[in-house]
């Protein structure tokens, strides 16, 4: 079953570097996000290096979300969902290994980039380690409360707006904490702590509830 | 009990039932406001800090009550979607949500409106103020998702799952909000007593007497309409399919 499970992070690995697959486009949409705050707020540097953990959470919320929308459309389009539903595997370690293969494809660069960005937004590089762990721990209770709604909206043309809707206020609490965590790093450093613990247990508390919630949308709509 | 819940599953039943019942709640709840509005706007006194503004309270506080309260009704109508598959828990569903929002609208309506005499100011980023505004979204997004599927039973199935998802994330949302600077108030009225003075204590429960009754009202309503719509669409299912075999 293991077996199964890195075949099928491997196979989406692969499919999202070759041609048509858009990994790449998730980092660009991410410079896009970041380069277009500061035409927005103004060049002030002091206020830019303030918001600038804010602003690298906000857009990674984003650039994580508007590329779900195709998680399991493509594969529901070339017959291969039909496949994973027929197989041994159950259907939630196979929306667990999609979710993985997705971050490992978006979160883990965007996560690692994050700092490189931010020095546009005069962040500090000395603080970069907290805000990269934060991004860590968090994008992928983002990418999995993500799969939800992709799982539910499977079976619709036009989804990623929907999906966005359904999403965004899913992702409120990661975004609360993530911010507060990243925020409390870059100004002194006390109170990290607390907010990054939290930001562990949604992740891990996602990674419970999302797999079972997106399987079970994903057979709703075969019934 | 049970065996009553399990009669209901006949549509017709059910709509009986509902006609019977719907014209003395409807009576009940016309009756329930009337008294209510009269306890809350003329009897009940003034605030000695905020004046009359207090009297929106009356309007706001069971507003919040009932939208909390439709989205708990709506999960446990997920669960008898998803595991008992009680053909009218995805109905109750279906028409809770803009019940719901509708309770949530007035909710954050009124309390912007309270806000501006009693904080100086029409909206904050408060904790309370945000796990509301985030209920109303969620409770948008339940509404879009009905109406982005168009089979009824497909749609219930997936508006039921992210119902329990979202039960899931409702004390999330109230928890790490309250890690922010907070303005609203805490709860005056809990299980163990109340800090609120009996005069203006029952308008108030008078009140959410009537918002209860208006809510079971509506809801009724909307069953027996989405009901007949159903059936409707059947039947034109059913005629076009029939029309269809005809000419080939």
């Amino acid at each position: 079953m293991m077996a199964a499970l890195w075949a099928l992070v491997r196979r989406d690995l692969t499919l999202a570097a070759r041609i048509g697959g858009g990994a790449e486009l998730g980092l660009v949409f991410f410079l896009i996000l970041v380069a277009i705050m500061p035409f927005a707020l103004g060049p002030d540097q002091v206020l830019l290096g303030r918001l600038a953990p804010a602003v690298l959470w906000l857009a990674a919320l984003l650039a994580t979300l508007l590329g779900l929308d195709r998680l399991f459309q493509a594969d529901e389009d070339e017959g291969a969902l039909d496949q994973f539903m027929l197989a041994d595997m159950p259907l939630e370690l196979v929306v667990l290994a999609k979710a993985l293969a997705h971050w490992l494809a978006t979160g883990l660069p965007l996560s690692l980039a994050a700092p490189l960005f931010g020095l546009m937004l005069n962040f500090e590089p000395a603080e970069a380690g907290p805000l990269v762990a934060t991004l860590l721990v968090g994008t992928p209770a983002l990418t999995l409360i993500g799969a939800i709604g992709a799982a539910l909206t499977v079976s619709l043309r036009r989804g990623g707006l929907l999906l966005s809707v359904l999403v965004m206020p899913l992702a409120v609490p990661v975004l609360i904490f993530g911010v507060a965590a990243a925020g409390a790093a870059t100004s002194g450093g006390r109170g990290f702590a607390e907010p990054f613990a939290i930001l562990l247990a949604l992740t891990l508390v996602m990674l419970v509830v999302a797999p079972v919630a997106a399987a079970a949308a994903l057979r709703s709509v075969r019934e | 009990m049970l065996r009553f819940f399990a009669s209901l599953a006949n549509p017709t039943r059910f709509a009986g039932l509902a006609d019977r019942l719907l014209p003395w709640l409807a009576g009940a709840t016309a009756l329930a406001f009337a008294a209510g509005l009269y306890m809350a706007l003329v009897i009940a006194p003034a605030d000695y800090q905020q004046g009359e503004s207090v009297r929106i309270m009356y309007i706001h506080v069971p507003a919040a009550w009932l939208a909390l309260g439709c989205w708990t009704a709506m999960s446990v109508a997920a669960l008898g979607t998803l595991v008992w598959r009680h053909p009218l828990a995805d109905v109750a569903q279906q028409a809770a949500a803009p019940v719901g929002a509708a309770f949530t609208a007035v909710c954050l309506l009124t309390g912007s409106l309270w806000g501006r005499p009693a904080w100086g100011t029409w909206w904050v980023w408060d904790a309370r103020l945000t796990s509301v505004l985030v209920l109303f979204l969620m409770y948008l997004g339940v509404m879009a998702l009905w109406r982005a599927i168009d089979d009824p039973g497909r749609a219930a199935r997936a508006v039921a799952i992210l119902t329990l998802v979202g039960f899931v994330n409702v004390p999330i949302v109230k928890f790490s909000v309250e890690w922010w600077f907070t303005l609203h108030q805490g709860a005056s009225l809990t299980i163990s007593g109340s800090a609120i003075d009996p005069a203006m204590l029952r308008p108030l429960l008078v009140m959410a007497l009537g918002y209860l009754l208006l809510f079971v009202t509506l809801l009724l309503m909307r069953m027996r309409t989405e009901l007949m719509r159903r059936r409707l669409r059947r039947m034109a299912l059913v005629a076009a399919s029939g029309l269809a075999a005809g000419t080939i």
